[in-house]
């Protein structure tokens, strides 16, 4: 088992040092001189321009800024946004648990309906209750999620009034960030009300973010399921009479999950990338929202900085499903 | 004896979404391939007279505007059957880089192994690692705006897809005794690996293909959403849907029938590649 993991991890390394690549090039190919975009002005005195080139090592050999870049994302220093000043990790930081928050309420969601809906229409093969899932689950998976959290906004917000229309708590709260995780925050806080005003703002984006996750979970269970109830144990528990709610409780929904686990494990990258529409959609301050401002506001260095984490954040959630899958199936961490 | 085309046809006949699916892509194509003939106005004609007009079954709605106008008077109808080309001509676009780029690729890393199947394979998890819409709006943004730039930084984002697939069926192919008698009979190695080769790995390659023009058309629109994609006034329906936010309350069709046409389009090829799956590759049929 150590084996294994530790070949999984090596396998990261050169993945992570061509992210860091890409990452580099990233803010050398944005159309304009870096400096240029720093300051935005352009045609600065040349002799300023080579000062400040020299002091930002931008004359060194491009191997030797390399080097010095990765030297700093090492020790954590992913460079200033060129607006607020900040470093890059400090307002990623303040920023992640937003979309945490925001992901795993909608992934919440997806598992309370596409779990259930998975495993019935399993069952009931063929019917149309069946029929009636797998179409659901193939216009969820075709959803532009930006348009269907517009209609949700229109319906549930402008028209009904049950839901606010963005942003994640009220103007007439305030609560102090503590864990950054604004229910648990204001769970805490003295302030009345503020609680339950978080659930509120949650609950359309999470809805709109989770609806890809639950088509694809649907699906999977649903073929899983019906993998699993076409064995032979579970012929011989049928064999026994037992009755259908046991077998599929008992013995087929654990197995059946070992594939599901796997797939939500890798509806990270989906997540992350739908939170970007979802969190402009709903002004919700995730990095989401984050990094779209910052290409708007052409501030590269925190669109380098952030394109940089998420990609280190999903490498780290599929190493973690790919070390559970092996903790759960003998037959993957011994292969070679 | 059944021709392998006719035995196709009866597998993916039989499948009625499929059939659902390719009979709205065929529609599609024509509106698109028509687009002046079908729409009513010029995409970009403004009708000042008539601003923000409902649809015509509603009160207040025109027959002369049938899905109603925009916010500077521009019909609604017109705009979307011209965006229905630009979704296409952005799916055929995608497709077709991704898949030569992605198929060569793969040919090279599967036939080759080695170094060479090292190296991309290791570029192709770096292009992973970052989330689809992420690395999209990265080279959008490098790029700069624009229809074309959209295409090619969705097509960025396809080509791991394509490189994996054919590098996987090419290894598994390569060791075959047709292949080895091939090359015995003298065939270099770009016959083996376009002639002999790649015919065999065309089945999941075709599959792959149409579930591309669903994840192009939708990317590609979530760029236009996003600003990064086609601009203004184009009539692309992800363009279209951004610029008439602001009308969401007042003039619900502005917003509704763009959105509504990408759902329809994506999920006609979705249908249509799923069903294509199941008839080319009978073992994924569940």
């Amino acid at each position: 088992m150590l084996k294994f993991i530790a070949t999984r991890i090596a396998l990261l390394i050169p993945t992570f040092l061509g992210v860091t690549l890409l990452a580099f090039f990233l803010i050398r190919l944005v159309p304009g001189d870096p400096i240029e975009v720093r300051l935005g002005e352009r045609g600065i005195d040349p002799a300023r321009l080579e000062e400040m080139r020299a002091q930002l090592g931008l004359n060194k050999p491009l191997l030797e800024q390399y080097a010095d870049y990765l030297t700093g994302v090492l020790t954590g220093d992913l460079g200033k946004s060129l607006i607020t000043q900040t470093p890059v990790l400090h307002e990623f930081a303040e920023l992640f648990p937003a979309t945490i928050e925001l992901s795993l309420c909608a992934i919440l969601f997806a598992l309370i309906i596409g779990l259930p809906a998975g495993v019935l229409a399993a069952v009931k093969r063929g019917g149309p209750l069946d029929h009636g899932v797998m179409a659901a689950s193939l216009t969820g998976y075709s959803m532009p999620i930006f348009w269907w959290g517009l209609l949700l906004i229109l319906l549930f917000s402008v028209i009904l009034g049950w839901t606010p229309v963005s942003g994640r708590l009220s103007a007439a709260y305030y609560v102090e960030p503590v864990t950054g995780f604004l229910p648990i925050d204001s769970w805490m806080s003295e302030e009345e009300g503020a609680f339950l005003d978080a659930l509120h703002h949650l609950v359309l984006p999470s809805i709109v973010l989770g609806t890809i996750p639950l088509a694809v979970i649907a699906r999977m269970t649903r073929s899983s399921m019906l993998e699993v109830l076409g064995e032979d144990y579970i012929r011989t528990a049928r064999a026994k009479g037992l009755g259908l709610f046991r077998i599929v409780g008992l013995h087929a929904l654990r197995n059946a999950m070992i594939p599901v686990v796997t797939v939500i494990g890798l509806q990270v990258g989906t997540l992350l990338a739908g939170a970007i529409l979802t969190e402009t959609i709903f002004a919700w301050p995730g990095i989401g929202k984050w990094l779209i401002e910052s290409i708007n506001r052409r501030d590269y260095p925190a669109l380098q900085g952030g394109v940089l984490l998420i990609a280190c954040v999903v490498m780290l959630v599929n190493l973690v499903v790919d070390l559970l899958y092996g903790l759960l199936n003998p037959r993957i961490r011994h292969a070679k | 004896m059944t021709s392998p085309l006719s035995e196709f046809w009866g597998h993916f006949r039989r499948n009625r979404g499929a059939v659902l699916g390719l009979f709205i892509v065929l529609a599609l194509s024509f509106v698109a391939i028509f687009a002046e003939f079908v729409a009513p106005y010029d995409p970009a004609e403004q009708f000042r007279d008539f601003v923000l007009l409902p649809p015509a079954w509603i009160e207040g709605g025109n027959w002369a505007f049938p899905l109603g106008t925009d916010d500077i008077g521009r019909d609604m109808l017109s705009r979307l059957v011209h965006g229905a080309r630009l979704s296409l001509f952005i799916g055929l676009l995608v497709v077709t880089l991704s898949l030569v780029v992605g198929v060569a690729l793969g040919l090279l890393a599967g036939f080759y192994g080695g170094t060479s199947d090292t190296l991309i394979a290791r570029f192709m998890d770096i292009l992973l690692a970052l989330p689809s819409l992420l690395l999209a709006i990265v080279v959008a943004a490098i790029l700069g705006p624009g229809l074309v730039n959209a295409a090619i930084a969705v097509s960025v984002v396809i080509v791991p897809h394509y490189a994996r697939l054919t590098r996987a069926s090419v290894m598994a192919e390569r060791g075959r005794e047709y292949v080895t008698a091939a090359r015995l009979a003298g065939a270099s190695d770009a016959r083996l690996m376009l002639v002999t080769i790649l015919p065999n790995c065309a089945a999941p390659l075709i599959v792959q293909a149409t579930l591309g023009f669903s994840t192009a058309i939708l990317d590609a629109a979530a760029l236009g959403f996003l600003g990064l994609g086609a601009q203004p006034p184009t009539p692309e329906w992800g363009t279209m849907l951004s610029s008439s936010l602001q009308f969401l309350q007042r003039a619900w069709w502005v917003v509704t029938f763009p959105g509504l046409s990408i759902l329809i389009t994506v999920l006609a090829f979705n249908l249509m590649g799923d069903g294509l799956r199941d008839a080319l590759d009978p073992k994924l049929k569940r």
